[in-house]
């Protein structure tokens, strides 16, 4: 007969993800790392493009 | 349920979050403004900007649904969006909209000025405060006044370019405004069990299905002639003026069918929905078509 849960006690999954719970997390671990890439890769462009060569030439 | 720990959602369901089809006519809309916008930004800066507006009008699509999952849930046309559908978290969805509209209001401001990154943090603060939290549930004229937030985006488009928003900017504005009323009321006269169902107040729930019609034939001929504007204002030539006209003309026509259509005939509020979206999309199409063309401006 199963015992009956209590709020305490950890699910089955809690010792394990599930082969598509791995997966999914794989896939939104690689989606994460591709947008600060791609994040970075823009805030760069950005600041080539609007002080370019002049960056030394700024006032502090 | 530790829901991060267990969670099945994958980036597609994320990405189904910014309301993708919305973002689209975003994009598009905020593109022409920045094409008829005078004044020059780099190719690649403009690129960055127009990504930053979709992003940011993506973030508040997240935050939308973030508020509106218990509405979502009942709705057969969004019962199946990602919070409803169990997959992703509300309070994932809400860290996700926050986290994106802050860094698109920051990425449009290093891409392109402070004017247009406080006209799209203000249309996220609309669409997510004034529209979702606070009107949707209030008032039949919900998506009259949460249209603007819609409307916005060509006029965020303008200012990133122009660093300004001078009244033609505002006239494309007011296309989309005056056309958000029968495009979504000609939806809500076919969805209106739907909306009925999840309490939503809009028009032919409120005011029944006769005063709705009435409405959209309204707006039809009030927007008809605000369509014409861009031409009479000097930003649009003869080809948009002929688009314009034509299209118009045939947004009145099918309106007057759903005005003398029976009350229990959604066959041509259906017609008018889907010629509403080709409407929007042929005019700023036109607009945008006589600028690349060098034709005008």
């Amino acid at each position: 007969m199963a015992e009956p849960q209590n709020a305490n006690t950890p699910s089955p999954s809690a010792y394990g993800l599930s082969p598509e719970e791995k997966k999914k997390r794989g896939q939104r671990n690689i989606a994460i790392a591709l947008a600060l890439g791609a994040f970075i890769i823009l805030v760069f462009l950005v600041t080539i493009l609007r002080i370019g060569g002049a960056v030394a030439e700024r006032s502090f | 349920m530790d829901s991060t720990q267990f969670s099945v959602a994958g980036p597609r369901d994320y990405f189904a979050l910014l309301k993708p089809r919305v973002m689209s006519l975003v994009i598009f809309t905020a593109l022409v403004g920045m094409v008829a916008a005078p004044g020059s930004l780099h190719p690649a800066l403009a690129a960055i900007a127009l990504l930053a507006i979709a992003v940011g009008a993506g973030a508040s699509g997240a935050l939308n649904m973030w508020w509106d999952a218990d509405i979502d849930a009942v709705m057969t046309r969004t019962a199946r969006r990602p919070i409803p559908s169990g997959l992703v978290p509300r309070a994932e969805a809400a860290a996700f909209g926050g986290f994106l509209s802050i860094l698109s209001v920051f990425l449009l401001a290093l891409a392109s000025n402070y004017v247009a990154a406080g006209l799209l943090a203000f249309t996220i603060f609309f669409y997510v405060v004034i529209y979702s939290m606070w009107l949707k549930r209030l008032t039949p004229q919900n998506i009259v006044i949460g249209g603007a937030a819609g409307a916005l985006p060509p006029v965020v488009g303008w200012a990133a370019v122009s660093g300004d928003a001078p009244l033609e900017a505002w006239v494309l504005f007011a296309i989309i405004f005056l056309w958000t009323p029968p495009h979504f009321w000609a939806l809500a006269l076919f969805k209106s069990g739907d909306y009925e169902r999840a309490g939503v107040p809009m028009m032919p729930v409120v005011r029944g299905g006769r005063s709705t019609r009435r409405q959209i034939f309204g707006y039809a001929l009030i927007l008809a002639v605000a369509g014409l504007a861009p031409y009479v204002v000097g930003m649009a030539g003869l080809i948009y003026l002929a688009v314009a006209a034509s299209f118009g003309a045939v947004f009145i026509g099918l309106s007057w069918r759903v005005l003398k259509a029976a009350d229990d005939d959604f066959g041509s509020a259906k017609q008018l929905f889907a010629f509403s979206i080709l409407y929007l999309f042929a005019l700023f199409a036109a607009i945008l078509i006589e600028q690349l063309a060098g034709l005008h401006g």
